[in-house]
């Protein structure tokens, strides 16, 4: 399990032969490939590594946005995929910057993402384009700001 | 007489909870019904939020521990064992094989109180109202050998970073095997009571289907997925903790309904009281209880008190904590419920920079709606209850 040099993933080798401007970096940590892939081109790796016969990432397991706020870009959007057959993991990485958080919306290719990106939205403020309602999932509709954004207190506003 | 009025008539809107029995927590669902039928369920949740996410990042990763006891209540020591995992692979601890066994044991017996939970109130919400109060007579055995180890009944915050946080009492495991043995007996108990019994299967069997395409791409975990006849047990797929070194099968069904998501968690309390078994025979009775890295695991108590060293250590790691490595790691387990992940993300500081659990309730409950709609409203119960939410899992 321990870490494969950079870039010998084979998986992250195949990324690379079906389209190298899908492949920004690559993130080799504790054993764990992260492959960095740009806004633009998020939607169509999405759906090649799910339906590619060879890769079959068909299982979603989460969606978590990192706010690396000041830096710029400011959100780190990590999507954890699963192979069952491959018993392989990947892990997609978008960066957002703060002026324009918005990210297409991956429900078409994984059901499950609906609640993953509501509620990104919901405590980060990252839209999904496409989605097909993106609410408030467990704050109140009427809730100001996003609260797991570094700006955003601990205690909260008072 | 009286006359009603023609054309097609308007489905009626129920809220069912948040306050509702059998809805296992504050869980409200919006039901569209058309009479008796079904047609929409929309989950609303968030009730139970309590900012668990945002707490960590202004705490140490050791303090952190005792806020995982308090996601899924049914199952603390699972999210203690998925949050120390993943810190240790953040840091890059190796924990001792003693610790391991005695944290696969007592997650194994953490699977069968949350699984006698779930058959006690799943049994009650369909009118069995007996088995529950003998499946919470099993579980109070087991939560005494919680007690008797860490002192808690359920908050235990046993797992540490590295290891355990203190040596178990020396006869401990008598008692486990005492609880162990009388266990599948009172199995065969509940199965007398239920697998042949005519109204469970009327209001079991061929309810809530839910096909295995539907439960992949819904992203459904745990005994929901396996009883749809995938065969994802984490515990075989990503081996952690030495649970490549025991033993057991994972339990399947096909039929994918109420009744085989029943099938699966009985079966699964019959594997876990084998893994069990293995693991009594695996603890060696001494060893070290925690890894040894100065810095970051605290000194034992005798070092503390004669070495300067180890109290220097001793007051750095329970005022400041240590500094993780930066990087990002994710690190599932397979929970009673399913896939619990944590995510974590270090910047290199004391305090985790982010951190994500991904609770299996969360995730299971979206498909909710496909497993009730088109069915009677008194399949919802049934639905909600072979779920097997936890309404502060759901929530964070």
């Amino acid at each position: 399990m321990e870490s494969q040099e950079i870039g010998k993933n084979p998986v992250v080798q195949k990324l690379k032969d079906w389209d190298a401007k899908a492949v920004a970096e690559v993130i080799e940590f504790r054993g764990e490939t992260t492959v960095v892939v740009p806004q633009s081109h998020l939607l169509r790796t999405a759906e090649y590594l799910a339906t590619e016969p060879t890769l079959r990432f068909t299982f979603l397991s989460d969606i978590t946005t990192v706010d690396r706020f000041p830096i710029e870009p400011r959100f780190e959007l990590n999507y954890e995929l699963l192979s069952l057959e491959r018993q392989q993991r990947l892990r997609l990485r978008v960066r957002l910057p703060g002026s324009e958080a918005s990210a297409p919306s991956v429900t078409s290719v994984w059901p499950t993402a609906n609640w993953h990106e509501r509620e990104n939205f919901d405590l980060f403020g990252v839209r999904f384009t496409g989605h097909p309602d993106l609410t408030r999932i467990l704050l109140p509709d009427e809730w100001e700001g996003h609260p797991l954004r570094k700006d955003y207190p601990v205690e909260g506003f008072r | 007489m009286i006359e009603t009025p023609a054309g097609p008539a308007e489905p009626m809107v129920l809220n069912m909870g948040p306050q509702h029995p059998s809805t296992h927590g504050v869980l409200r669902v919006i039901l569209e019904l058309d009479g008796e039928i079904v047609l929409k369920a929309k989950p609303v949740i968030g009730y139970l939020h309590t900012g668990i996410e945002k707490s960590c990042e202004s705490k140490t990763y050791s303090q952190c521990i005792t806020l995982t006891d308090r996601i899924d209540y049914l199952a603390p020591l699972s999210n203690n064992l998925g949050f120390c995992l993943a810190a240790e692979r953040l840091i890059g601890i190796e924990v001792p094989k003693r610790a391991q066994y005695i944290r696969v044991l007592l997650t194994e017996l953490t699977r069968i109180t949350s699984h006698l939970v779930w058959l006690g109130t799943h049994a009650i919400d369909l009118g069995a109202m007996s088995v529950f109060l003998y499946s919470f007579r099993e579980r109070e055995e087991i939560m005494k050998i919680y007690e008797y180890v860490s002192g808690q009944r359920m908050m235990t915050s046993y797992f540490r970073i590295g290891g355990l946080a203190l040596e178990p009492p020396p006869d401990w495991l008598d008692r486990v095997r005492r609880v162990i043995d009388s266990l599948p007996a009172h199995i065969d108990e509940y199965e007398d009571l239920l697998t042949q019994n005519r109204i469970w299967m009327a209001r079991t069997k061929g309810v809530g289907y839910l096909s295995p395409e539907d439960a992949i791409a819904m992203g459904v975990s745990g005994p929901l997925l396996r009883a749809s006849g995938v065969a994802y047990d984490i515990r075989k797929v990503f081996p952690y903790s030495s649970y490549d070194e025991f033993d057991f099968k994972v339990q399947t069904q096909t039929a994918g309904d109420c009744f085989a998501r029943y099938q699966v968690r009985i079966a699964e309390i019959r594997e876990s009281i084998k893994i069990v078994r293995q693991a009594m025979e695996k603890i060696p009775s001494e060893g070290p209880f925690r890894a040894v890295v100065p810095g970051v695991i605290p000194p034992s108590r005798e070092e503390m008190k004669t070495s300067i060293e180890g109290l220097i250590y001793h007051f750095k790691i329970f005022t400041e904590g240590f500094a993780a490595p930066p990087g990002e790691v994710y690190q599932a387990i397979e929970s009673p419920r399913g896939e619990l992940g944590v995510f974590m993300a270090s910047d290199g500081s004391a305090k985790p920079y982010r951190v994500k659990f991904r609770t299996p309730s969360f995730v299971n409950l979206q498909s909710l709606p496909k497993l009730c709609e088109g069915r009677l409203i008194a399949d919802v119960v049934a639905c909600i209850g072979t779920t097997d939410i936890v309404l502060g899992e759901v929530d964070r």
